[in-house]
């Protein structure tokens, strides 16, 4: 197995460029894994992690670039404040061991319809920065999921940063599993409030095929939300305003039943997840409209 | 394909040849005859193969070796001062935080990389949520807040009561 340790950005696209067929590895926490259990056997690594530009982060634009080998400790410790649903997602992957390692590069080339970063970047409308010594192309996320394990990536390109604007009101992430640290998520909820656009991002997880936004259930409430001209003058919210909301989340899930759990579960625990979500920003939006979207609570 | 690399070991200059697919784990126990660090599963989950790799807690079955060549590694036994054992490992010792101590040199290396960690003010996912990247006064480190720290490692003998006294009582005693 050839092992290339490109030390800059440039070099590591030339070295894609010039073996397609490389594996590209940054945190190692999925790629080792196969590795060691034989799953996969790279006929070349691609080791991501010499490259400091790519473990570093921007502001540009009123939006924040994340380089790709950006290790979520770091995401959490320095953009936790302004990218809350993406650092409380953050917090619950893996273990701390692995915090200090993995990275969102890693997690969206990964592809799993589990992957915990995939629901906030969703609800925020992050876009996929991706480049090859043939130009850059800038993805909006869901976009970037093709199928299960399967990515909008072409065989010369890499992952270079995520596109995400800062949070402009209250965001949250729910995720259900078996314990805290180190389980896959039997399904996963993200929402995410932009009051200065009048509408609701939505994310789910393992919830079908591809990471999905709900997007009738944004349409919905961002409707009710400006109808009633909630944003301006929030008041609690409805009864069956919040059973829809969490009925048409529902709704868009097409779930699986797996070992981890059956499909009329994760539709079930969808819909509840929504609506408690949506129940923990309405509550922060109320008490703070202008709060720039730390969580109070989770 | 085999490379020549080399490691800094418990502050000892190791210089050794691995093949490219050699994990940092194995290239420790196998190539350099350094067996702290156990393996539990190979696969990042029971944190029993942790290392500090450059000061900063890691999983070692997960790192390959000569994507670390250059690297300062400490496991539990080189976190000793001489004969004088660190604080955490006394802690461990005096609490009997372990049974088998299969998961032992893990847990302390984990242990020793947490209160780094936390003195840091890094958040965990049991922190006050939306303090953010506020800082985590050490005060704070209560026992849930260890355990959910301590998530990364798993002890088969079920020691983890006494494991997370013995953490309280490193991280709120003296010598550190
Ligand atoms: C014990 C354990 C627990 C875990 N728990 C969770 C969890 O709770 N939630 C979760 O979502 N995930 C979990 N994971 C999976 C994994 O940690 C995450 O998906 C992580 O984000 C992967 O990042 P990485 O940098 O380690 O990726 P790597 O393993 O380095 O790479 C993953 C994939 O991405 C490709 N890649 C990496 N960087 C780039 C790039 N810049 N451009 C193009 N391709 C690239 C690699 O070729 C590979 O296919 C867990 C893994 C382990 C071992
Ligand atoms: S052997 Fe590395 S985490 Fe289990
Ligand atoms: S003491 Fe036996 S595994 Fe922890």
């Amino acid at each position: 197995m050839d092992f290339l340790r490109p030390t800059s950005w440039r070099d590591a696209l030339e070295a894609k460029a010039h073996h397609p067929d490389a594996t590209p590895i940054a945190g190692g926490t999925d790629v080792m894994v196969e590795i060691n259990f034989d799953h996969r056997r790279p006929t070349s690594l691609l080791d991501l992690t010499g490259i400091d530009e790519l473990a570093s982060w921007s502001e540009h634009g009123g939006k924040l670039r994340i380089g790709a080998g950006l290790p979520y400790t770091r995401l959490i410790d320095e953009l936790g404040d302004r990218l809350p649903g993406l650092a409380i997602a953050a917090r619950t992957v893996g273990s701390p061991q692995i915090r200090n390692r993995g990275t969102l590069g890693g997690n969206l080339a990964s592809a799993s319809p589990a992957g915990d970063g995939h629901p906030p970047l969703l609800a925020s409308g992050a876009e996929v920065e991706v480049e090859s010594v043939r130009g850059t192309r800038l993805l909006p996320v869901e976009e970037f999921f093709t199928g299960v394990k399967r990515h909008a990536l072409a065989s010369d390109e890499l992952i270079s940063a995520v596109h995400i604007a800062p949070a402009t009101g209250a965001q949250q992430f729910s995720k259900i599993g078996t314990r805290n640290a180190m389980v896959i998520a039997v399904c996963t909820f993200a929402i995410a409030l932009h009051p200065e656009r009048q509408r609701v991002g939505t994310g789910l997880g393992s919830a079908a095929p591809t990471p999905l936004r709900a997007i009738e259930a944004e349409e919905f409430l961002s409707g009710e939300l400006a109808d009633s001209g909630q944003w301006d003058s929030p008041r609690p919210l409805d009864d069956s305003v919040v059973r829809q909301f969490g009925d048409l989340v529902a709704r868009a899930a097409s779930p699986i039943d797996d070992v981890r759990s059956t499909a009329d579960y994760r539709t079930h625990a969808l819909g509840v997840m929504a609506r408690r979500t949506l129940g923990w920003v309405w509550d922060e939006y109320r008490n703070h409209p202008s709060s720039t979207g730390r969580p109070e609570c989770a | 394909m085999d490379t020549r690399i080399e490691l800094r070991v418990d502050g000892e200059q190791r210089s050794l040849t691995v093949d490219t697919r050699t994990t940092l784990l194995d290239a420790l126990r196998e190539r350099l005859g350094v067996t702290t660090p156990k393996k539990g599963c190979d696969h990042g989950q029971c944190g029993s193969c942790t290392v500090l790799l450059d000061g900063r807690r890691a999983t070692t079955c997960l790192a390959l070796a000569v994507a670390h060549a250059g690297s300062e590694i400490t496991t539990a036994a080189g976190l000793a001062d001489g004969e004088e054992l660190h604080p955490v490992a006394r802690a461990f010792l005096e609490h009997d935080g372990l049974q088998c101590g299969y998961c032992t040199p893990g847990q302390i290396c984990s242990a020793v990389g947490m209160l780094d960690e936390a003195e840091a003010g890094w958040p965990s996912s049991v922190t006050e949520h939306g303090e953010g990247g506020a800082a985590l006064d050490e005060s704070e480190l209560d026992d849930e807040e260890i355990r959910e720290r301590m998530s990364g490692n798993l002890c088969r003998c079920g020691a983890y009561a006494n494991i997370v006294t013995a953490i309280r009582e490193a991280a709120n005693g003296s010598g550190r």
